[in-house]
């Protein structure tokens, strides 16, 4: 951060601070209550699902920004290897350990 | 219909929902995905000291924005010397789905003061609302919902700060081919699989994941305000085509 000064970073970080702030809280701050229809609170139900889907699929199935060649991939595998640990035991602490762990086998292990 | 009760719990003060049932259940529920979240705290930490930053500076930065995807979105722009307002509006989009799950908090929050509403939002990660709306499906205020709320968010609190100012102390003291942050993924791959109850949820969330991908060009990772979109459309249209069209009424002739 050559082109920041201390302070200049301090005020950028304030800066961002108000910005996150304020998004999460934005329909929070109004006082009055907000007319939300019906339709679109049963639809926010499934806002959650969505927004982790966006964040998990492109990590595990593309590599700088392309699908991966092969389903033979590192992650795709240790990913599968999780998934079915959670369907299997129902512990997401079991998925991270058992998709760690394929991961590391393939990685220093088989070299993939 | 449904009165707003104002959490007959504890309304007192928040150290009232300190140690009760409710808080132990928050905590306990984010305690299964905590190691994921001190994965993602780790490399955000060493991201951070990695882009040059200062070390007092990144500590400042991870306790007042505690927002791991906004401060990564910022590093590179910061290193670049990018203005502040293009750093600003960067952080903005990255969290635009904040103000989506803002909407999801009102009916239960919206009720309490200004200063406390505030209070949550600051708190609440991503995380946080995901394990909410799960435990508590229906969009209205009952008892025990704030203990079980500060009892997930002081958890998720401690387990991204701590790994994170770790990261910032050790910087690159651990190597990057260890591919840390993939337990996060993990941690959010876990997640969703618990959110996988029906056809509904199936369809929403392949929709999504195929959404995310073909917008992943999209800047400003816009990707996953296509994919929230793409979940909910699916959903509603699954759920509208599921419930059972009316009966005709009986002919009366």
């Amino acid at each position: 951060m050559q082109t920041y000064n201390n302070l200049q970073g301090v005020a950028v970080v304030v800066g961002l601070f108000a910005v996150t702030l304020f998004t999460r809280c934005f329909f929070l701050l109004p006082k009055r209550e907000l007319p939300i229809p019906p339709w679109l609170s049963q639809g926010l139900r499934y806002a959650p699902l969505g927004a982790l889907v966006a964040v998990v699929v492109p990590e595990v199935v593309m590599t700088q920004g392309r699908l991966s060649p092969s389903l033979l991939d590192a992650r795709i595998v240790a990913a599968a290897v999780g998934a079915a640990w959670y369907f299997w035991r129902r512990g997401i602490l079991g998925t991270i350990v058992s998709g760690m762990g394929t991961l590391w086998l393939l990685r220093f292990g088989l070299g993939w | 219909m449904h009165r707003p009760c104002p959490d007959n719990a504890g309304m007192a003060t928040r150290s009232g929902y300190w140690g009760t049932q409710d808080f132990y259940e928050g905590a306990r529920e984010m305690g299964t995905v905590a190691p994921g979240i001190a994965a993602w705290g780790l490399v955000t930490g060493i991201a951070m000291v990695k882009s040059g930053m200062s070390v007092p500076l990144a500590c400042f930065m991870s306790l007042l924005v505690f927002s791991g995807s906004a401060q990564l979105a910022a590093l590179p722009l910061m290193a670049a010397g990018a203005p502040l307002w293009l750093i600003l509006a960067t952080a903005f989009c990255v969290n635009l789905r904040f103000v989506i799950f803002s909407a999801a908090w009102r009916p239960y929050f919206g009720h309490v003061g200004l200063l406390k509403r505030l209070r949550y939002g600051f708190f609440t990660a991503d995380l946080n609302y995901v394990m909410f709306m799960r435990r508590y499906p229906e969009p209205r205020p009952q008892p025990g919902q704030q203990a079980y709320f500060w009892g997930g968010v002081g958890l998720n609190w401690l387990s991204w700060q701590v790994p994170s100012l770790l990261g910032i102390a050790l910087g690159e003291g651990i190597p990057e081919h260890w591919a840390l942050s993939f337990a996060g993924t993990l941690a959010l791959l876990g997640l969703t699989c618990s959110l996988l109850t029906g056809t509904g949820t199936v369809v929403a969330a392949a929709v999504a994941g195929c959404a995310a991908v073909a917008a992943y060009a999209l800047p400003l990772k816009l990707n996953i305000l296509v994919a929230i979109a793409a979940a909910v459309a699916a959903g509603l249209l699954i759920d509208h085509a599921s419930t059972k069209p009316p009966q005709p009424a009986p002919d009366a002739t």
